[in-house]
């Protein structure tokens, strides 16, 4: 199958492809081995005796009567009431995806279509904010949320994750908008609409491909954050990933990491089926933004 | 476009951008200049029948709260806050350069404290993982192109995972395995004979283990880069290295590299940013006592108390904020220059 890639060069593909073996390995073991032991009881997924216990499940046989068990699973779900995380960080990432590709999409087209200086200055200022680190903006809000009353709750944590998202939506989208052909909404603007009207009309329907890409992006920072959802969240609004980070402080010392696990897993598989899907997208969405500069 | 269209467009966006990060910024400031309200003390008469009146200090609790509610932001210190053992540790500096024979032991006192520590472990961490990264996805990147096509799906499937996985579960899946008790961290006891070789005991093993996770979350964006950059390596000059007889290890390094060079500057400016706020490792590893980092500082001090410590927080912010601007200003310039040549002005 190999025999174009072998025949270019022998001692050197073989070491490239081993290599690639190695990495394969290191990038998708960790996870088989997170979800295989989610279905462990604590004391094979952490086996000090033996580390073939976590595969056997001998201490989850003796404890359930069966090599696999869902007890993770419940004291999380159930017990700890790891749905309304769940909830949360639905509501959040839809809300965020949905506002930062509308504010996006206008801005975007905006700057791609401005042609003026200040549309590429304001460019450089978003990459500017793109680099300040999102703990040191979180700090810059708690006193002031504190005081407004408006901290712990949803909406206030989606507005500033929507914020923080458009550094990165404008550029993607304003490299998009800049392929797409500058005649097609002057053109309809020639024919009497205005500049809302033709994007309305002529750059919306042409759109969803870069939209798709870049929401996919909102989507991934709005589920992965910590550092904003860690410290604007209440307790009750938390999403899964405080939540996730909480279970460590709380329930490590009872014993019951694997509630932590199986949390982890649940919170995984969303992302994973993200890129079984869109895979393609997020590849030409990250090569997007370098290539096309 | 006009400009009142454009601001029309542009309105929201922009609008959403000053409220939550350029005033956030200017919020950091004004906080790090200030500090809480202490404690208002009271003296209190304290009588118990037959033993006699003794006079004893208590907080005022309520008047506290009364001057804390009042003055949230609590009173202004000026810069005493950069100053103090906690950040920049003037004193503390000054001190540990008197007292020490040699620069080594200079050093050794000042990463006693705290914010060096944090500094310290974030910039290692960002030189160490920002180049290592990548060379990493460089070599990924050369592997997959080099595989047959149905391959080449599934690797870039499983490549992307421990990018996308989110940070700190990522982080947690590694530690979880690198426990004492974890398949790699029993593992690494039977390789060096070591019982006693754990993350909780061994410093030096967790900055490793840290920089190995960064590694190992960064590489898949470099990778997916360079291997869009790979696609269009031009192949004259390829093919004229090939007829010059040029080995595989000379056409990467000079026909391949010099094409991926804009890249690397781009992929080298997100990482720096990204990797200069590393957070959720620290968080997952547990390991602020011997492996800190400044957004770590940060968060500790807006969640660690029972009381958040905004002034000290914003100075530690301030300081972050400025620190970036120091690392990625070359490389902004460098970059900035590739794109208006690019755009031919």
């Amino acid at each position: 199958m190999a025999s174009r890639a072998m025949r270019r060069s022998g001692a050197a593909t073989t070491i490239s492809i081993l290599f690639l073996v190695i990495w394969l390995i290191a990038a998708a073991f960790p996870f088989l081995w997170t979800l295989w032991g989610s279905f462990k009881v604590q004391a094979d997924f952490f086996s000090l005796a033996d580390w073939k216990n976590a595969l056997t499940g001998r201490f989850t046989e003796a404890q359930t009567g069966s090599p696999f068990t869902l007890d993770g699973y419940e004291g999380a779900w159930v017990q700890e009431e790891f749905w309304r995380n769940a909830l949360n960080t639905l509501i959040v990432v839809v809300c965020v995806v949905a506002i930062s590709l509308t504010f996006g999409t206008l801005g975007g087209y905006a700057l791609a279509r401005s042609g003026k200086r200040y549309a590429f200055v304001l460019l450089m200022v978003a990459l500017l904010f793109r680099a300040m680190p999102h703990i040191t903006l979180v700090s810059g809000y708690l006193l002031p949320f504190f005081e407004w009353g408006i901290w712990g709750a949803l909406p206030t944590t989606i507005i500033v994750l929507v914020a923080i998202n458009q550094p990165f939506t404008l550029w993607m989208l304003h490299s998009f908008f800049l392929n797409i052909p500058k005649d097609l909404d002057e053109s309809a603007m020639v024919d009497g609409c205005t500049r809302f009207g033709a994007f309305r009309r002529v750059i919306v329907p042409v759109m969803w491909p870069g939209v798709i890409t870049t929401g996919l992006f909102s989507f991934l920072l709005a589920y992965n954050d910590f550092a904003v959802t860690a410290v604007l969240l209440s307790q009750q609004n938390q999403t899964m990933v405080p939540r996730i980070a909480a279970f460590l402080g709380s329930t490590q010392n009872e014993g019951n990491v694997m509630f932590a696990v199986a949390s982890v897993v649940s919170a995984t598989v969303p992302l994973f089926l993200l890129v079984l899907f869109f895979q393609r997208q997020i590849v030409s969405g990250l090569t997007a933004g370098a290539v096309k500069g | 476009m006009p400009n009142s269209t454009f601001l029309k467009f542009i309105g929201p966006s922009l609008l959403a951008m000053i409220l939550f990060i350029a005033l956030p910024i200017v919020s950091v400031v004004v906080q790090s200049l200030h500090v809480e309200h202490e404690q208002i003390l009271v003296e209190v008469e304290n009588c118990v029948p037959l033993a006699g009146c003794t006079t004893v200090t208590q907080v005022d609790n309520a008047a506290t709260q009364a001057l804390r509610d009042e003055q949230p932001l609590g009173r202004f210190v000026g810069l005493s806050t950069y100053l103090d053992r906690n950040h920049l540790a003037a004193d503390a500096v000054s001190l540990a350069w008197r007292a020490s024979d040699g620069i080594g032991d200079f050093l050794g006192r000042v990463m006693n404290l705290p914010f060096y520590k944090a500094l310290a472990f974030t910039l290692a961490y960002t030189a160490v993982v920002t180049p290592l990264c990548l060379l990493l996805g460089l070599v990924i990147a050369l592997g997959v192109n080099a595989l047959p096509k149905v391959l080449k799906g599934p690797t870039i499937f499983v490549t992307l995972l421990p990018m996308i996985v989110t940070p700190l579960i990522g982080a947690l899946v590694l530690y979880w395995m690198l426990d004492s008790r974890g398949i790699l961290g029993t593992a690494l006891v039977n390789l060096t004979g070591d019982p006693d070789l754990s993350l909780r005991a061994s410093g030096t093993l967790t900055w490793l283990t840290l920089f190995a996770y960064g590694i190992w979350h960064s590489a898949p964006m470099a990778f997916i880069v360079f291997y869009a950059g790979l696609q269009s390596v031009p192949e004259e000059t390829m093919e004229a290295a090939v007829l010059d007889g040029a080995s595989r290890f000379e056409r990467v390094r000079y026909v391949v590299v010099p094409h991926l060079m804009p890249l690397v500057v781009f992929v080298t400016l997100i990482q720096l940013m990204d990797n200069f706020r590393v957070l959720e490792p620290v968080v997952a590893f547990n390991s602020q006592a011997v492996a800190t980092s400044l957004s770590f500082a940060v968060y500790n001090d807006l969640r660690g108390g029972d009381v958040p410590l905004f002034g000290s927080a914003a100075a530690t912010s301030l300081l972050t904020i400025i620190g970036i601007g120091i690392l990625v200003t070359p490389v902004a310039i460098r970059s900035w220059r590739d794109f208006k040549r690019r755009h031919g002005h």
